[in-house]
């Protein structure tokens, strides 16, 4: 375990290294300053203006506007998405002459990618078109990433503001996102992937005939700039419907560690960018101690567990223990190049973020193991959390922890110097409390009735309580990971979408919470900015609770674990720590 | 209001036209004719040849039976290359024990009449466990080791020959120290191959 921990420290240490450096490169481009690329983007970006008829300097927005520009603009991409999933059949980049699959998984595909969900009913080189793979679903990865750093954006301004109710201009949002930020980055990051083994084209898919007689059909396609915006939008779905396991995704412990580092990198430099624009980095730094604290715990947590081995492993009398040559633990649902250790922190990694792209089996993972990406999924995201979407979330935990905090002391709550009203509070409990009831409702109805009974693969026992329970805490929360036995698809003749079906109930259940736990929680955080937005400032007194000490990130994570574990605990109980308690075999 | 509304939609319109095409094609098309230039062979899956002829991937594991190869990890997929999917056996789960059992006695009864000091307390996990992406093109150095004493004899080879053959095929760690040490079987067989060729 010693070299697994190791790569878990230098990966913990680049990833420290990073935060400042970008983090501040991102607050330059929020607040419409000149960087590096400027030279280079600055001609596309007012090229952008023009075509779009924005003068975005003139044309501040109060967050009524804002929202909608935004909701707007996911509407129309919504039916866009849409209408490519269900024309396959005369689109170009098709040379596997694949047809259009089923309404209801087009419905839950085109609610999945809207929201940065990445939520996965189908199967990637099965089912889609090369054309629907890159100007379907990867331009979503592109745009919902960005839609969610530019709500974080405008609560920020929101925050910072003393007068006026402006908090930017969203189609400037956008443009500055995706062409200072997301583009450059997945340029360089999808060559460095095909470099090293990530296949890039649009051919024919190959067929082998193998050095022992047989044949292996071997699927291509335009993977590597896919595969980077999949990780660095925290989006997460595979090009492959076994995601970053496959090795045209991820065909080393390099490609493993660079990938990993996209999807933590944005996030974790958030917090920096937000201290930066609030004046104070160490307000930055305390959010991200709580993040990191509940990050690591999560990591240590699983590793231990997957190196443990599971019940059914040690009763079938196989050795778990690592030995000269061989990793030992979980190998179940892993590939050996990545082994324990990497599989275990990329499990935390694209839980604690809203990624979801997964380098390994989550439903192979034993009880304990698996026990940590529902705990991440059960604080909301907010532990890092999707690009913008995590620190957007964490804000509300932190107004709230500011409230109780005020509670506590006796005096009326103020964040950075703003009094917060019961308006705020109001907002802020909606939006705290939003998608953990989504992800109840809806899980509960799934699993109390008949309807949610077909999506399951392991059955009537923890596995499969944890499948269903699963699938819903992963939409909610856009995450996009599963525990893949559950379904909403069914394809008998694989591959190609002949004969294929879905099932109605658990797709258009699934995309109406992707939708609604999205864009819900996106309309309170931007009722908080405008409400925030020109209040007046008052310096700081002696009685004034600080935000940027231990004490706060003691009282944020206590928060945090409160909300999360008061609902979902007994859930979280039925299914994955019902296995790691009992090891009973089912 | 309605006229803001109105605005909105132009402008909505316009963006996902222009982001489709540059996001969805442009970015695409161009990353593909680089990487096509500049690494065509990762860019078109890192096949493999022998004697001009592709077998493989580098990076895609294949099936291997009987007693003069070396073997894959155990796979639900029967190492598809174009339809992927998880085992998806749970921790608890009695048939995943049951598989379990099946493949520890096998690799045993295959392997321990070769490398007598086998017992099933030595079988590697990776030997018995399916891999998540179907097509694990690697399996680990003890898994390797112990198949080498069956290949050696089936093959006629020194047991040393082979142990170097293994060393040779063996990606170690990313930078020495990314990731796990992985035999590439199918390289490793290739270089059997060559070694003392099948009759």
């Amino acid at each position: 375990m010693f070299q697994g921990y190791v790569q878990i420290a230098i990966f913990v240490v680049v990833l420290v290294a990073l935060v400042k450096p970008l983090g501040i490169y991102l607050a330059r481009v929020f607040q419409n300053e000149r960087v590096f690329l400027t030279p280079v983007v600055g001609p596309i970006e007012r090229g952008a203006y023009r075509l779009f008829r924005v003068r975005p300097e003139a044309e501040g927005q109060d967050w009524k506007q804002y929202a909608r520009s935004l909701i707007v603009f996911s509407l129309l991409f919504w039916l866009l998405l849409y209408l490519i999933l269900r024309t396959q059949g005369i689109q170009p980049f098709n040379p596997e002459g694949f047809h259009s699959g089923p309404w209801d998984v087009g419905f839950n595909t085109t609610s999945s990618f809207l929201t940065n969900t990445n939520w996965q009913y189908y199967g990637g080189e099965t089912t889609l078109t090369y054309f629907a793979q890159m100007a379907g679903l990867a331009v979503q990865n592109f745009v919902s990433a960005a839609v969610g750093i530019a709500v974080l954006a405008a609560l920020i301004r929101g925050i910072v503001s003393r007068s006026g109710k402006s908090l930017g201009n969203f189609w400037q949002d956008m443009v500055r996102i995706i062409l200072y930020v997301l583009l450059p980055i997945s340029v360089v990051g999808a060559l460095f992937l095909v470099s090293q083994g990530v296949i890039q084209n649009l051919s024919h898919s190959t067929v082998i005939h193998t050095l022992t007689g047989g044949t292996q059909i071997l699927a291509q396609g335009p993977v590597a700039s896919q595969e980077v915006i999949k990780e660095l939008g925290t989006n997460g779905g595979g090009f492959f419907n076994v995601n970053s396991s496959f090795p045209f995704e991820n065909p080393s412990g390099l490609t493993n560690f660079f990938e990993m580092l996209l999807i933590l990198v944005i996030p974790a430099a958030l917090t920096y960018t937000y201290g930066r624009m609030v004046g104070s980095q160490r307000q930055g730094w305390a959010i991200f101690a709580a993040m990191f604290t509940l990050f690591i715990i999560g990591v240590v947590v699983v590793y231990m567990a997957e190196q443990h081995g599971s019940p059914a492993q040690h009763a079938a009398g196989l050795n778990t223990h690592a030995f000269h040559g061989s990793t030992g633990g979980n190998m179940e649902g892993k590939d050996q190049r990545y082994g324990i250790a990497n599989t275990s922190l990329w499990a935390a990694i694209t839980t604690v973020t809203s990624c979801g792209a997964v380098n390994g089996a989550f439903e192979s993972l034993t009880g304990i193991g698996g026990a940590v990406p529902f705990s991440n999924l059960g604080f909301s995201e907010v532990v890092f959390g999707g690009v913008g979407t995590g620190l957007y979330s964490m804000l509300l935990y932190v107004i709230l922890a500011v409230f109780i905090g005020g509670l506590m002391v006796g005096r009326t709550p103020e964040y950075l110097g703003k009094k917060i009203g019961a308006r705020e509070i109001k907002l802020v409990s909606l939006g705290v409390l939003f998608t953990p009831l989504a992800v109840l409702l809806s899980a509960g109805a799934a699993s109390a009735t008949e309807l949610g009974k077909r999506s399951l693969y392991a059955g009537i026992n923890p596995t499969g309580f944890s499948e269903n329970l699963y699938a819903y805490l992963s939409q909610a929360n856009n995450n996009g990971s599963a525990w893949a036995g559950y379904t909403g698809f069914i394809q008998p003749h694989a591959p190609g979408n002949v004969g294929a079906f879905g099932i109605t109930f658990a797709d258009l259940l699934g995309g109406a919470v992707m939708v609604t736990a999205r864009y819900a929680p996106i309309l309170f955080v931007l009722a908080v900015a405008g409400a925030m937005s020109g209040k007046k400032v008052s310096p700081a007194g002696l009685g004034t609770m600080r935000t940027d000490n231990p004490t706060f990130v003691f009282l944020l994570i206590g928060i945090i674990i409160l909300v999360g574990a008061l609902t979902f605990f007994p859930a979280i109980l039925l299914g994955p720590i019902s296995n790691g308690l009992t090891g009973r075999l089912f | 209001m309605v006229q803001g509304l109105r605005k909105d939609l132009r402008i909505a319109a316009i963006a996902i036209i222009a982001m489709t095409v540059v996001l969805g094609l442009l970015y695409p098309l161009a990353i593909t004719g680089v990487s096509q230039v500049i690494f065509p062979g990762p860019a078109n899956g890192s096949k493999v040849t022998v004697d001009g002829k592709v077998v493989g991937s580098h990076l895609i594991g294949q099936e291997f039976k009987g007693k003069a190869w070396f073997h894959s990890r155990p796979s639900a997929t029967e190492y598809s290359g174009n339809v992927t999917f998880f085992g998806n056996a749970g921790p608890n789960s009695a048939e995943l024990r049951e598989e379990i059992r099946e493949e520890l006695a096998a690799y045993v009864k295959l392997n321990k009449p070769y490398d007598h000091s086998l017992t099933r307390e030595g079988v590697p996990v990776d030997a018995v466990t399916q891999s998540a992406s179907g097509v694990d093109p690697d399996i680990s150095e003890a898994n390797a080791l112990i198949q080498a004493h069956r290949v050696a004899a089936v093959r006629h080879l020194p047991l040393s020959k082979v142990e170097e053959l293994i060393s040779d095929n063996t990606d170690g760690r990313s930078l020495g120290v990314l990731g796990e040490p992985g035999v590439n079987v199918l390289e490793l067989n290739i270089a059997l191959d060559r070694e003392a060729p099948l009759k």
